[in-house]
């Protein structure tokens, strides 16, 4: 079977990527090139897996698609190592992908029959680690993290999971190397700009997209393009995708606790205004502050809590990561690092999940009853 | 013959193992704060045909061989979720005849007033259990430098354990080799409730004092039930949660922000020494970062913290 490499002939212009599959290419031969745009998202076109693609970054993207679709990785990884400045080209057989697309379906099925989660929780741990592995620069391994964020958003949309929430940077992580801090705040800002510029994928999946966090922690660029997403997306009703950046779960509680005592003393004041009986007021209204003000100021009101929480890379701890929210939530840490998380840990996270599910559910029909 | 010299070797390696094991894990970097979540105590009972009662028992024999180790192996906070606040709702106290399930959905009104006698029933011995305790260690905790706090919702303990409690915080007021917390009606949810209550107090008493906007996260934290302890030692450091459940339920919410959790399938009234030096050296092979890139990095900056 023929083999294009990315520097063969199959290699098609940057420009779109929905326009870029080449199914009607050559019938005669079993081959298929996909190509997709440098700084683009994967397209969501009927015909692959959702390939990742990785911006600009040739060796990533070839080893990992090459390690999928199952042709030589040799040949498109000594490509890819002399770093060959053409469009990211994925090769795959038409008739294999197509299988796979099949095979992928009847799982999705065959999943569907136990309880589905309405809403997953990603904490994307082991982009360095990965990149350290690899030998590759460590700002390569969060691009390769983000393209596996956009598999994984894809991969969940299709098997109906209305929400999904990844951490993507915590204010902790201001604390590490000002240089690394830079080179994450400029892809995030590069990520956004894509997104609000190129809205295939948006609109393909009706997304709706919230930054949860202290935006006024960021910088100037990456704030005006966090909340100019947020607002150009706001109208979507389809899949609800919040990225916690810059999150703390412990700020956002202080945070609502500063709402809730903000709005207390408006409230008091303007009954001040009406009566005198200041002390008793004052009394009464603290014994009503309930767990249902404190959910309604928290970044997350109105999003359901999450089903399951999934830490990559195995680390066992939540890193102050929706610790209000995820109380009935089903902890998992695979120890796959992020960028390998493929949709086969995603298959298995809901197995786990329906397998724990009884129980999950029965202890919060519990609590709901108490608090 | 060769049985016995067979046996022989066997309790020699396994004597070998646990030898290697204990020194395995190294005194110096042991957690400070070791929190536990004691669950299974019914499905142990299950499991042998016993009455749910026993497993409680049980349960109480290794919550005191816990406290003891702890002691021993010089950890200074032990937290222990002894009773949640929705371990008020549970349906069914004793293990029900007619199915094995966890959940028995009550199908008449009749189950329904049987299941709120079983688990008024199962409450109330659950809170005497506590109680009898409490009492019957005091005089251990006070010779051995253990000091008790009992943390959770007041209103919902009943008031002879109330009464015991303070007794025993009084007892045992001077100790300082182990604290040991019991969480009794606690909730994490609660806990940051009533810290939120007290904070709205403070800000509309003293008008001047305290403002809305100056309320931050140790001052939230210095109101949690936890830091009776003191804050440096009041988030745990690893948290152990028994039989295999994934979840934190509601335990520690904000404390266990950065601590490591490690889950087991071990029933809580099987949890023995060497489940808890499996966990101890567990927590030990992690690398804790919190939010930094190494641990070194991250010792580095709380050092310029303080």
């Amino acid at each position: 079977e023929k083999i294009l490499s990315s520097s063969g002939r199959g290699a098609l212009p940057l420009s779109s990527p929905s326009g870029a599959s080449g199914q009607d290419k050559d019938p005669h031969s079993s081959v298929l090139t996909t190509t997709a745009g440098c700084s683009s998202i994967c397209s969501p076109s009927p015909s692959p897996a959702y390939p990742p693609e990785s911006a600009g970054l040739s060796l990533p993207s070839c080893s990992q698609a090459a390690g999928r679709s199952g042709t030589p990785a040799v040949l498109i990884t000594i490509t890819g190592y002399m770093k060959i400045k053409k469009p990211d080209a994925m090769v795959a057989t038409g008739v294999l992908s197509s299988v796979q697309n099949f095979l992928r379906k009847c799982l999705i099925a065959v999943l569907s029959y136990g309880p589905m989660p309405n809403h997953i929780a990603f904490i994307m741990d082991g982009n360095r680690r990965y990149a350290k592995f690899r030998s590759i620069q460590q700002g390569a391994g969060h691009r390769v993290g983000f393209s596996t964020l956009i598999s994984s958003l894809l991969y969940c949309y299709e098997m109906g999971v209305k929400y999904i929430t990844v951490y993507a940077f915590s204010i902790d992580n201001f604390k590490r190397d000002p240089g690394e801090v830079e080179s994450l705040m400029q892809l995030m800002e590069e990520k956004i700009n894509g997104l609000l510029e190129n809205r295939s994928v948006i609109d393909e999946i009706n997304c709706k997209i919230n930054i949860w966090g202290d935006l006024d922690l960021l910088c100037e660029p990456v704030r005006l393009a966090a909340q100019k997403l947020m607002a150009s997306t706001a109208g979507n009703t389809g899949l609800v995708f919040s990225v916690c950046m810059p999150y703390n779960s412990t700020s956002e509680i202080v945070n609502a606790v500063n709402e809730i005592c903000a709005e207390r003393r408006e409230m008091l004041q303007r009954e001040h205004a009406g009566n005198w009986d200041g002390h008793d007021a004052n009394n009464s209204v603290h014994s009503e502050i309930s767990v249902a003000d404190l959910d309604r100021h928290m970044y997350s009101a109105g999003c359901p809590d999450p089903d399951i929480v999934i830490r990559t890379s195995g680390e066992t701890r939540l890193s102050n990561f929706l610790l209000w929210q995820t109380t009935f939530s089903h902890l998992q840490n695979p120890d796959t690092l992020w960028p390998d998380f493929s949709f086969r840990n995603l298959v298995c996270a809901i197995l786990q999940y329906q397998r724990a599910y009884p129980y999950l559910e029965q202890n919060r029909k519990l609590a709901k009853k108490q608090l | 013959m060769l049985s016995r010299i067979l046996w022989m070797l066997w309790s020699l390696l396994f004597v070998t193992a646990r030898r290697t094991q204990l020194r395995a894990v190294r005194p110096e970097s042991l957690p400070r704060h070791v929190a536990v979540v004691p669950d299974g105590n019914r499905r142990w009972a299950q499991a042998r045909g016993r009455l749910t009662a026993d497993g409680h028992d049980a349960g109480c024999r290794a919550v005191e061989l816990t406290v003891r180790l702890s002691r021993e192996w010089g950890i200074r906070v032990l937290t222990v979720f002894v009773f949640s606040l929705e371990n008020f709702g549970r349906p069914k106290a004793w293990p029900p005849l007619h199915s094995l399930s966890h959940s028995p959905s009550p199908d008449n009104i009749f189950t329904l007033f049987l299941n709120s006698l079983n688990l008024k029933a199962e409450v109330d011995y659950l809170m005497a259990m506590i109680e009898r305790l409490i009492r019957d260690n005091l005089d251990e905790y006070a010779r051995n430098g253990i000091r008790l706090h009992v943390i959770g919702d007041a209103s919902r303990q009943p008031a002879s354990l109330q009464s015991t409690a303070r007794e025993a915080e009084e007892t045992t007021r001077s100790n300082s080799e182990l604290h040991l917390i019991l969480a009794i009606c606690y909730s994490g949810q609660w806990d940051i409730l009533q810290a939120c209550r007290q904070l709205a107090g403070e800000v509309h008493q003293g008008s001047s004092l305290l403002r809305a906007e100056d309320i931050d996260e140790a001052l939230l934290a210095g109101k949690l039930a936890t830091s009776v302890v003191g804050t440096e030692v009041a988030c745990p450091d690893l948290i152990i949660r028994t039989s295999g459940e994934q979840r934190l339920s509601n335990f520690l919410m904000w404390q266990s922000a950065y601590s490591e959790l490690y889950f087991t399938d071990t029933l809580w009234p099987d949890f023995g020494e060497e489940d808890y030096l499996q966990a101890l050296s567990s927590f030990q092979g992690r690398e804790r970062r919190f939010g930094t890139r190494t641990a070194s990095e991250a010792l580095s900056v709380a050092e310029k913290a303080v």
